[in-house]
């Protein structure tokens, strides 16, 4: 592979393209931001890219519920090509309202089992919106995204956000097979409640891999950590501040690099 | 066939809106309440039998882990479970449903069809209550009925589409030979709130014209000259003291920017927004609007398209700029307040709505809002004030618009529907305790995505050069964008070719709805199909719906006849002048000295409980404040997030370190005392607040907003002649260019006989280039050991002070800006913080130095130890009073937290430049606030978790 490609994905109501195509493009992919629509018309555009990004946002107003429109659609459209470019070994990355449509398209947490009713992202148990920033423990390297057992910090925002599986079997089952990869945790790197846990998600579930860990959602924004300045405290903590948002980039670049 | 689907959350689960619900019935005063369930209703018309129902109730309504549905038929309401009452609200018919749009497209997406659908809310409640006082309740709390309709018990719909086909007439309207008393009814009754002399003004134009004006015509220049369009006030003529002012705005705030005439400003007072250079490629532009009236009739529906409309002047602006960030700043009565005049929504409840309307907003169209405030008076209660303002990044290039003759004249994004008929007429008036009835056909209802489209979309036609003009469709409509467009060239427009919601609208209604999220766009002939099929590639509804002509003539035509056609300088110039008396009585100085104390301690923690100084954290987080990635300084700060920052700092480009700092200045408490002084405080604290986190001074542009009481009231005009001329003055010493303005005027409730103005309230918002945003600092203590340094002169100037609020007593000296020195101080702390001398700087204001350390302290997590006595400066001061050094409101003024290395460069730096500072105290290891007086004695000892929690505890909701 000469080059690698990202696709960021664009619909009405997904606003965070922009920084998502930034971080893509400080860690080298070549990235274009298109609106769904381009592939309703010519899915095989598809192909041309090893790493598809569905950003955070509010598709279609989140009516319906969060993501709830724009995943129908996927799964009434698009369905196939998207399976296809995860089994081609392809990188997914779904943020906030990208894991939300991830989840509620059946792309997560198996793309290649598209039963859609074992898993949903639920009011936050605050019963609001909230922007904060949180810790972030990598329970499982396990997606390619994350490579190294390690706290991160990132900020979360969004009012549809708690992790909420159908029941405790599928809980265990996702976390015996290492796909619950990103947990929040508090002060001491353990899992804690509110507001270190900012939603009620059950296990402090943040973000959950496929089978495969190519496909990743989480309801963080890594892409608003790209810069040393984005963090809260850089202000405090002086220089020694590292960018985790971007490390999931970095990762992303790394695996098409070695394997597509 | 009309399917009803009800959907719940499943038992176990919270369930917000119930919980919301049940806490607002309790507060609403519900006896016997113990419990209530919510559902979302979607009744659905269209060719659905029962499996298609049932599959999209199953696929797309419900969420199959966390919910559950129920189809019936919407004739046959679902049973209500035992003990339970149902309470359904529903949108009034022809009220936009934000919903409805995207329900469709994605019934459409399964391969179904619905023609039509509606959604609402079904509460099921468990009270003891009569049904009538249920409703009331429900009423209330749950609904608001200026746009929605509340009922008790189930219900069968038998019809949901909207609208019946519409038989055009052309209406005249004979004013020619009619009284003047019969004017002045008519204008009352068409709601066109022509003043007698602007009616003889339009009656002259049309007796030249030799024939009766249609009512669209009347319409368009109601509209054009309104007081939101026009501003009457500040460019009529004024007597004041012995002279006259021909034009307010021209001789004191345009003139300030003008003797400034600062090289970076490239549009002033022009365009929907100022414009200012930013980068090398790139110019900043930025708006601060209003929407005071349609936010006391229904604070979330007004403040939401309060926000969407200062968006779309973004939008608008230059070629279109794309938005960076928002601010918003409310001024609301007492949550507390127990009881409040009929007609008019409890304090609490209308913050919410505010707030919720702003969040919606912003957080759907993905702008960060990142800066605000609020504040509170109880005169705010009838009249609340929502200000929202949004600043945009635009080519250099781009930065400026011409309409040609021969342009076609393009409506882009939302339908025409019967929203918003008469907003611009009816934000010129005051309001009164029958506003929620009379006026609720000028609430809109905003939809963020649909804006959104058209912002992605419009900003591709701009790069690829497809038009020469754009302006948004605000407050007058169409006929304000296609009237302002076509000012020098006249315009054609045939009103049957607009899109429309639903059917039944009169080509009058069609030309004046202020319908939310249209765009009006200049497009030459030869690009039309390209640009037609942008917005198509996306979506988004263009239409031509006619061309500016050339010929000086506004004509508008409904399917092929002539409805109306006005010449252009009329609608423009043919406003006659206001002519009005200004006198200004401030209240007489009052020499008020408290007896000291021997603690303050209750004092402090009584001002950082004050609503308008406690934390706002509630309201901030709940905006999302990071997205587009550029977040640099945030509004909430310090070791956990929530100490409150001066300003906030954004990176609009994410390839450079250059950055905007904004922020605002207002304290009406000042403006009882002092008008003048009130507006030369917003100035400065503005300043201060860009300042304290990086801004550079000599960089920074500022915008007005005045929201005022009747100007017809000469004191009222007088305290706003006041007001501007201490804009103009302060502007021109600080260097500082006013780039933009707004202003609200009538501002006042009536209710029974008596009428209640508000504070004379300037909001002054900043805009500040940063050349490095590496350099900025946050306002939370950073180390134990470091000094703190009180920087500028402070004066015995307790008057409008929050110390004087807390203790119940109004008198004293109000602050007044040095002009020199303060130019001086604000020089002086952005090349320190330039140097990289300062660690920590916070604004002196609301509750002086004791609030500013004491937030400084918690916001860090360390200790300080204040210390009044034997400081450097101390000598010089003109009085001897502990009171006055913690609690005093002089301007001017920064607590700076710095290095006590003699090598510093700080102090040498301040000296060099005769800024006055003296040394005040440190951080320290052990986390209490300490303050030591004059004396050496202990006048506060608190830790700072209690300062901290009487800061956050009274919006913590």
């Amino acid at each position: 592979m000469s080059e690698a490609r990202a696709i960021v994905l664009r619909a009405a109501g997904i606003n965070c393209e922009q920084e998502s195509r930034a971080a893509c493009e400080k860690v080298g992919f070549r990235t274009d931001v298109l609106h769904v629509n381009r592939f309703f018309e010519k899915p095989v555009l598809l192909k041309e890219y090893q790493f598809l990004i569905v950003p955070g946002g509010f598709s279609y107003g989140d009516d319906l519920g969060a993501g709830k429109v724009l995943a129908n659609e996927l799964k009434m459209k698009l369905m196939p090509q998207l399976r296809d470019f995860v089994r081609a070994g392809k990188l997914v990355l779904g943020i906030c309202n990208g894991f939300q449509i991830l989840v509620k398209a059946g792309l997560l947490p198996d793309p290649l089992d598209s039963d859609s009713s074992l898993l949903t992202l639920a009011n936050n148990d605050s019963g609001k919106y909230e922007d904060r920033w949180i810790r972030l423990k990598v329970s499982s390297t396990k997606s390619e995204f994350l490579k190294m057992e390690e706290v991160i910090e990132l900020p979360v925002a969004h009012g549809e956000g708690k992790f909420l599986p159908r029941d405790s079997e599928v809980l265990r089952r996702w976390e015996q097979g290492g796909q619950l990869v990103l947990k929040y945790v508090g002060p001491e790197d353990r899992e804690a409640g509110y507001p270190w846990n900012p939603n009620g998600s059950l296990s402090s579930v943040a973000g959950i891999c496929d089978p495969t860990g190519r496909v990743l959602g989480l309801m963080p924004h890594p892409e608003r950590f790209q810069d040393a300045v984005n963090h809260p405290q850089w202000t405090r903590r002086g220089s020694d501040i590292r960018p985790d948002g971007l490390k999931f980039f970095l990762n992303a670049r790394e695996y098409v690099k070695r394997n597509l | 066939m009309i399917w009803r689907v009800d959907v719940a959350t499943k038992e176990g689960l919270v369930d917000g809106i119930a919980r919301g619900a049940l806490s607002a019935l309790q507060e609403a005063g519900l006896q016997g309440l113990s419990r209530v369930l919510a559902a979302q209703v979607y009744l659905l018309e269209g060719d659905l039998d029962r499996a298609a129902a049932d599959r999209v109730a199953r696929e797309l309504l419900q969420d199959p882990v966390a919910q559950t549905s129920t189809v019936v038929p919407a004739t046959e309401p679902p049973p209500v479970p035992a003990g339970f009452r149902s309470v359904l609200v529903f949108k009034k018919p022809g009220v936009m449903d934000p919903v409805e749009a995207s329900a469709l497209k994605a019934v459409g997406d399964l391969g179904l069809r619905a023609r039509c659908i509606r959604t609402g809310l079904r509460y099921l409640v468990q009270c003891g209550e009569p049904d009538a006082r249920l409703r009331d309740a429900a009423a209330r709390v749950l609904a608001n009925e200026a746009i929605e309709e509340v009922s008790v018990g189930e219900r069968a719909f038998a019809r949901i589409d909207l609208g019946s086909p519409y038989a055009f007439t052309l209406v005249r309207v004979p004013i020619l030979e009619v009284s003047d008393d019969d004017l002045l009814k008519l204008s009352r009754r068409m709601g066109l709130h022509f003043t007698l002399k602007e009616f003889h003004a339009v009656r002259d134009y049309f007796r030249k014209e030799g024939r009766e004006p249609t009512d669209v015509e009347l319409e368009s220049v109601a509209q054009t000259w309104s007081e939101h369009c026009k501003h009457k006030t500040f460019t009529g003529e004024i007597r004041y003291r012995g002279r006259t002012i021909s034009n307010l705005l021209k001789s004191t705030i345009a003139k300030a920017t003008q003797a400034i005439a600062a090289p970076w400003c490239v549009s002033v007072f022009k365009d929907n927004a100022g414009i200012i250079e930013f980068d090398e490629t790139h110019n900043v532009c930025f708006k601060v609007e209003t929407h005071n009236h349609p936010s006391a009739i229904e604070p979330y529906g007004g403040a939401n398209t309060g926000l969407g409309g200062v968006i779309r002047d973004i939008l608008g602006c230059g070629l279109g700029a794309k938005p960076v960030c928002s601010t918003d700043v409310f001024c609301v009565g007492l949550p507390d307040a127990r009881e409040i005049p009929p007609g008019t929504i409890h304090p609490r409840r209308l913050l919410k709505g505010v707030m919720s309307g702003v969040r919606d907003y912003g957080n759907r169209m993905g702008i960060p809002t990142v800066n605000g405030a609020v504040f509170f008076d109880e005169r705010y209660t009838g009249n609340p004030l929502v200000y929202a303002g949004t600043v945009g990044i635009l080519p250099k290039e781009m930065s400026f618009k011409e309409v040609r003759a021969g342009d076609l004249a393009v409506v882009v994004g939302g339908r025409t529907g019967r929203d918003g008929i008469h907003g611009a007429t009816f934000s010129s008036v005051e309001l009164h305790d029958k506003s929620e009835t009379v006026s609720s056909g000028a609430v809109q209802i905003g939809n963020a995505i649909v804006e959104k489209r058209v912002l992605d979309t419009v900003l591709q036609a701009r790069d690829r050069g497809l038009y020469r003009a754009i302006t948004d469709c605000g407050a007058g409509g169409l006929s304000s964008a296609v009237g302002e467009m076509g000012e020098k060239t006249g315009a054609e427009v045939d009103l049957d070719l607009v899109p429309l919601k639903y059917e039944g609208l009169s080509y009058s209604e069609i030309w004046i709805s202020e319908a939310q999220e249209r765009m009006v766009i200049a497009v030459p002939p030869e690009k039309r199909e390209e640009l037609l099929a942008v917005f198509a590639a996306e979506d988004v509804e263009a239409t031509v719906i006619g061309r500016f002509t050339g010929d000086g003539t506004l004509r508008l035509r409904y399917k092929g006849k002539a409805v109306g056609a006005i010449d252009m300088a009329f609608l423009h110039d043919g406003l006659p002048k206001f002519e009005r008396e200004a006198t200004y009585t401030p209240p007489p100085v009052r020499e008020l000295d408290l007896p000291e104390k021997a603690s303050y301690g209750e004092d402090l923690k009584k001002i950082l409980s004050s609503w308008n100084v406690c934390s706002k954290e509630w309201i901030i987080r709940q905006y999302d404040h990071e997205v587009q990635g550029g977040s640099v300084v945030k509004p909430l700060t310090g070791a956990a997030n929530d100490g409150p920052s001066d300003a906030a700092v954004v990176r609009p480009v994410l390839s450079h370190y250059k950055g905007i700092a904004i922020g605002c200045g207002m304290n009406p408490r000042y403006g009882d005392l002092s008008a003048y002084d009130m507006a030369a405080n917003a100035i400065d604290e503005a300043l201060r607040n860009v300042v304290a986190v990086g801004g550079d001074p000599a960089r920074t542009a500022i915008l007005d907003n005045f929201s005022w009481g009747n100007p017809d009231n000469p004191e009222n005009l007088g305290a706003l002649v006041e007001a501007a001329q201490a804009c103009h003055d302060v502007a021109v010493a600080y260097g500082t260019p006013f780039i933009s303005g707004k202003d609200s005027l009538n501002n006042e409730f009536r209710v029974g006989g008596k009428t209640v103005v508000i504070p004379h309230s300037l909001l002054v918002s900043a805009i500040s280039i940063v050349e490095d945003v590496r350099k900025c600092v946050t306002m939370d203590a950073k180390e134990p050991g470091m000094l703190l340094l009180l920087v500028g002169d402070t004066r015995n100037e307790l008057g409008g002070s929050h110390y004087h609020l807390v203790n119940g007593v109004s008198g004293g000296h109000v602050p007044k800006v040095d002009l020199p020195a303060g130019k001086k101080v604000l020089q002086a702390m952005a090349a320190a913080i330039r140097s990289g001398y300062v660690r920590a700087a916070h604004d002196l204001s609301e509750g002086g130095l004791a609030v500013a350390a004491a937030e400084m302290a918690f916001a860090g997590g360390w200790g300080v130890m204040l210390e009044l006595k034997d400081t450097p400066a101390r000598p010089k001061l003109p009085f001897d009073r502990d009171d006055v050094l913690l609690f005093s409101e002089s301007p001017s003024r920064f607590l700076v937290e710095a290095s006590p290395d003699p090598s510093w460069g700080f102090i040498s730096l301040l000296k060099g430049m005769g800024v006055p500072f003296m040394q005040v105290g440190k951080v320290t290891l052990d986390p209490r606030f300490v303050v030591k007086g004059c004396n050496g004695q202990t006048l506060i000892d608190e830790t700072i978790a209690d300062l901290k929690e009487a800061w956050q505890r009274p919006l913590r909701w």
